[in-house]
């Protein structure tokens, strides 16, 4: 027995008895409510309390207008740059082997094993990933090893991997599955008999990528790029684990203005960074929904 | 009538206070050791040492076992006074150190922080001076005992001479042959190590304690020729061989040498850069009379003669060579020093640290 049923149902029901006339349905959410409000509204709270804190104890925008510091500056435009290239970068790649797997046999060996791999490496990111690079093109790594004993110095310009490019390069190991896994559905969405009816009407390819597919897959297209650069842009593991010197990206600023112990030690300012990171998540986040429910219209 | 209410709630407090008064006085297992100055002030050491005893326990943190021979310094106080040792968050910086003290029964009771930490929270220590106080020389610890040496060396560079050639000045490092080999051991701008190591450079490249702007400049021309390399120093990437030469305090680095055959350290004729940590006791330390204890232990001969074997020099040194109460083989063993050391201050330090807030990243970006 129970009262989830509609509001109009129960009270119909039990006429004579007052009180519990409330529909108890919500009461499945509270687990999740709880979780969300413990471990993100809480956070989110003390982050944008903490951010406007002064050390002095009062409120102001001291925090924020301290952002305007270079190398705050610097590591904001390698978080935007390394997000913005390893989205594009992994979006293409993930697309074009996302349509190679879903023009072949549905039920085929090539597609089950390609989705399962991307589902495994789309979450293989963290302290793991970034040992495995180390292990293998790191300064002592067997491929760096092998290729320099025959001849090949990849580092000849100096060690590249804990760098901007070499970060891009490992966060399209986890970005391109990504895209598969999230823009396989979209390319499932289109119909054999669009593309028929495109012939039918005199139409050739191009037309049929310019007129029906392209316009129909753009927005998933698009809203799958912004899930990806908010994927990397709030990376922090690998980074952390790869490039233990110097706060190149945002998320690694944000620990070094926490444990500085000769004077960069500024809580508050750390707060107004993620406040920032919150805000630059928030807006692409706003931007994928918008773009996915302009996709769900035609592809479902 | 209020006033007979206050008159009586009078009463009832000075009760209380005479009965804590007669309390303490009467037993000396409750003496109030967060409020002792001294081992003297609370009844002697065998009085500290019960104390700590029924406390039980002692919680440090910050302090990796292969690190100025902590692991054997925590077990010798263990073996010692029978008392528990908890230690927190062994590869902490001394920021954090302080960051844990959060009033909880968890909180750290001792730390071994830099200098910059140490000044800027005074007002979470509480003072207390241990009985060779008097050794401690003037400069090195604030006069009412919130923070004092305990032990420093001098920042050296240390490498494997089986993969670059040898080393005999700090120009040596922009050459070919130490193509993607030098490291720092911390990021300048959060750790004190990491801050050291650039004044030093600094100061073998013509700057001086007050100017490190030219130990910025090295590490720029360091990043251009290829040779510095992004990833902060440990004994992992030391014996895996991804950082061969490192800049590091002289008695961290010696610990390589387990690891590495023939591990060199070189200390630059022209810019012998010392450094020491500092002692402090947390003043809503959890467990006040062991903490206490830890100090006393830290600053008998016995403690400073552990340190001396991990290869730091011990702030009581000079006092226990000239008392003959040195270990000699241990400080036999210490690398030589070639030249007259400089200490930064802790104004020169800041004043270091505001230069690189606003270079470092720039010139190794």
């Amino acid at each position: 027995m129970t009262a989830a049923g509609s509001p109009a149902f129960s009270a119909a029901a039990r006429p004579s008895r007052g009180g519990r006339r409330l529909p108890l349905s919500w009461l499945g959410i509270i687990p999740f409510a709880i979780y969300i409000g413990c471990f993100l509204l809480l956070p989110t709270a003390i982050i944008v309390a903490g951010s406007f804190a002064n050390p002095a104890g009062g409120i102001d925008l001291s925090n924020f207008t301290s952002i305007n510091q270079p190398f705050i500056i610097q590591s904001f435009t390698s978080s935007f740059l390394i997000s913005a290239i390893s989205a594009l970068v992994g979006a293409v790649s993930g697309a074009l082997l996302a349509y190679a797997v879903v023009t072949g046999n549905p039920n085929g060996m090539l597609r089950r094993s390609v989705t399962s791999a991307a589902g495994v490496l789309a979450q293989f990111g963290g302290v793991t990933l970034a040992f495995a690079f180390i292990a293998t093109l790191g300064t002592i790594g067997f491929v760096t090893v092998f290729l320099k004993n025959i001849g090949i110095d990849i580092f000849a310009n100096g060690v590249w991997l804990y760098e901007l490019s070499g970060l891009t390069l490992i966060y399209l190991y986890f970005q391109i599955p990504l895209m598969v896994l999230v823009f396989t559905p979209a390319l499932d969405g289109v119909r054999p008999q669009w593309r028929e009816a495109t012939e039918s009407l005199g139409g050739n390819t191009w037309h049929y990528w310019r007129y029906v597919a392209g316009p129909l897959l753009a927005p998933s297209f698009l809203g799958c790029t912004l899930l990806l650069f908010a994927n990397s842009f709030s990376a922090y593991a690998t980074a952390a684990a790869l490039i233990t010197q110097g706060g190149v990206i945002v998320p690694l600023e944000i620990q070094h203005v926490l444990v500085s112990e000769v004077g960069r030690s500024q809580p508050g300012l750390a707060k107004a960074l993620a406040l920032a990171m919150i805000v630059v998540v928030a807006i692409v986040m706003t931007l994928y929904s918008l773009l996915q429910r302009r996709t769900s219209r035609w592809l479902r | 009538m209020n006033w007979h209410r206050f008159h009586r709630l009078g009463i009832a407090a000075a009760t209380v206070l005479i009965v804590a008064a007669c309390g303490s006085s009467s037993a000396a297992g409750s003496v109030d050791w967060s409020k002792q100055t001294s081992a003297a002030g609370g009844g002697g050491m065998d009085a500290l040492v019960a104390a700590a005893k029924a406390e039980g326990k002692l919680t440090v943190i910050a302090l990796p076992p292969d690190w100025a021979n902590y692991g054997a310094i925590i077990s010798g106080f263990k073996a010692k006074y029978g008392i528990d040792v908890t230690s927190l968050n062994p590869n902490g910086s001394s920021q954090e150190e302080v960051d844990a003290f959060d009033g909880t029964s968890r909180a750290p009771d001792v730390v071994d922080v830099t200098q910059a930490v140490a000044v800027k929270n005074t007002s979470l220590f509480a003072p207390y001076k241990v009985q060779t106080w008097g050794d401690i020389p003037a400069g090195g610890k604030e006069a009412t005992g919130l923070w004092y040496n305990d032990y420093g060396g001098y920042m050296s560079i240390g490498y494997n001479p089986a993969k670059v050639p040898h080393i005999n000045s700090i120009d040596d490092l922009l050459g070919p042959g130490f193509k993607s080999t030098v490291a720092l051991s911390g990021d300048p701008t959060i750790s004190g190590q990491g801050l050291n190591g650039v004044i030093m450079a600094a100061v073998a490249e013509g700057g001086s304690l007050d100017d490190v702007s030219k130990g910025v400049d090295f590490f720029h021309k360091l990043r251009q020729a290829g040779n510095y390399v992004k990833v902060i120093a440990t004994a992992a990437t030391v014996k895996s061989g991804q950082t061969p030469v490192i800049f590091q305090w002289d008695y961290l680095s010696t610990s390589h040498g387990k690891d590495i055959a023939n591990w060199t350290i070189f200390v630059p004729s022209n810019a012998i850069i010392g450094g020491y940590y500092n002692q402090a006791i947390n003043k809503a330390a959890p467990h006040p009379a062991a903490a206490r204890l830890w100090e006393e232990y830290l600053y008998s001969n016995e403690g400073q003669n552990l340190w001396l074997k991990g290869g730091a020099r011990p702030v009581r040194q000079a006092a226990m060579t000239a008392a003959g109460t040195v270990n000699s083989a241990a400080a036999a063993a210490l690398p030589s020093v070639p030249g007259t050391p400089q200490i930064p201050t802790a104004a020169q330090s800041t004043a270091a640290f505001a230069y690189l807030n606003a270079h470092w990243s720039a010139a190794v970006a």
